[in-house]
């Protein structure tokens, strides 16, 4: 979408103006179709999958939003909300479904735990989906309430409206692992993996 | 005090160490050689009948000269009275014991998990594999006082060795004593089974 802006602005005067207004179009179209309609793909662990079932249920009701069938099935599934810790046992599972999911897909971290470890830094746990997955939205909290899931949510929504089909950087590409196995280089895994708060006043080696 | 700490010093003798008196429950130490006889014999003695094994578990105390303990509590059902067995061991030493699979079947997953944990090794075990930490696990016991908390490898080691898992390991057929129904299965994993597919065990052969 920005670049399509863009574009606009450049060539105001351009032969291209008609393109650039029925890409826009296009991307409009599409990025609605997938915003509204968003199949979440469940991957509960811990607390925060009680949040997420209420968030599910008749109150907060997120089928408003077009998230009515929950795909249980990473196969017709769009958006990955990975609602709480995640130990390590369990990391090369999320990664089988996150590759069995179909393109495009998104990712949504749901509290401190799965965005960053949380107060679990020790050697089970995972510190932070994003050494596993690519992340859209995370959002915070331990357990968030069901409005917060809204709004992570929403943004995802906001996120995925300006996406482009026909822009390479806007684009969603399949990010699989590298030759080492891993999504991130190792220093960046160590260095998101830092203690931080109060986890640093524990050591490595007591 | 519970009377039978009086009469397991009175049939054992010297392998039965001090006996004391915690929160309302008697602490029995015994010498790990007389582990078995003493609770096949709180097990089966009239007047004794130990007959449920609530727990197994293990203490290590950061207090580097105490040794580690490996603890058993045991109930009587019918005369509704507990008693709690220590076994001291050297955490530096020989950690192996005699397992009680043979007298309480449900010992068995309480000892794979004080050996997941500890590292204490019981002799006779029909199955002794870890049971929380996955069995490719390299870094050791992790509630062991010199574990340090965040694992012993770095966390991109760990992340990838997590992610070089196979979510669908199989056991091997040899593990799974399921022979008979080999010809049934279908072809794949009649593959796997054979292959077994749960990469490198540290430790083992």
């Amino acid at each position: 979408m920005k670049r399509v802006l863009e574009t606009k602005e450049v060539t105001g005067q351009s032969p291209n103006y008609l393109l650039a207004k029925a890409q826009d179009l296009i991307d409009w179209a599409v990025n609605s179709s997938r915003a509204n309609s968003l199949w979440p793909m469940p991957f509960g662990t811990a607390c925060c999958a009680i949040e997420f079932m209420a968030t599910a249920a008749s109150r907060y009701d997120f089928a408003r939003f077009g998230m009515e069938r929950q795909a249980f099935s990473p196969r017709q599934a769009d958006v990955l909300i990975c609602a709480g810790r995640l130990p390590f046992k369990l990391a090369p599972v999320i990664r089988r479904i996150y590759d069995q999911m179909p393109q495009p897909k998104w990712v949504i971290s749901m509290g401190a735990c799965a965005s960053t470890g949380g107060i679990f830094d020790n050697y089970a746990m995972v510190q932070g989906i994003d050494t596993i997955v690519p992340v859209d939205v995370y959002v915070p909290g331990g357990p968030p309430r069901p409005e917060g899931l809204l709004y992570g949510v929403l943004l995802l929504h906001k996120k995925i409206k300006g996406e482009s089909l026909f822009d390479r950087a806007a684009r969603r590409e399949e990010q699989p692992l590298d030759e080492r196995g891993l999504r991130l280089p190792p220093e960046q895994i160590d260095e998101i993996s830092e203690p931080f708060g109060n986890s640093v006043h524990q050591f490595r080696s007591a | 005090m519970n009377p039978s700490a009086e009469a397991l010093r009175a049939t054992f003798g010297s392998a039965i160490g001090r006996a004391v008196e915690s929160c309302g429950d008697t602490i029995v130490y015994v010498d790990r050689a007389a582990l078995l006889d003493v609770m096949a014999w709180l097990r089966d003695t009239p007047g004794q009948q130990y007959d449920y094994l609530v727990d197994v578990t293990a203490v290590e105390y950061r207090d580097r000269e105490r040794p580690l303990e490996l603890v058993y509590n045991l109930r009587s059902l019918d005369r509704r009275v507990d008693v709690r067995v220590k076994v001291e061991l050297d955490p530096r030493g020989d950690l192996t014991v005699d397992s009680i699979v043979p007298l309480w079947r449900g010992a068995d997953w309480l000892e794979r998990e004080v050996y997941d944990m500890f590292g204490v090794a019981f002799r006779g075990h029909p199955d002794l594999r870890r049971i929380l930490m996955w069995e490719t696990y390299a870094e050791g016991h992790p509630l062991r006082k010199d574990f340090p908390l965040r694992g012993r490898f770095s966390r991109a080691e760990q992340v990838r060795q997590a992610l070089a898992a196979n979510p669908e390991a199989h056991y091997s057929l040899e593990e799974l004593s399921i022979a008979a129904a080999y010809d049934e299965l279908p072809p794949d994993m009649r593959e796997r089974l054979r292959r077994g597919e749960r990469g490198k065990i540290p430790h083992s052969e």
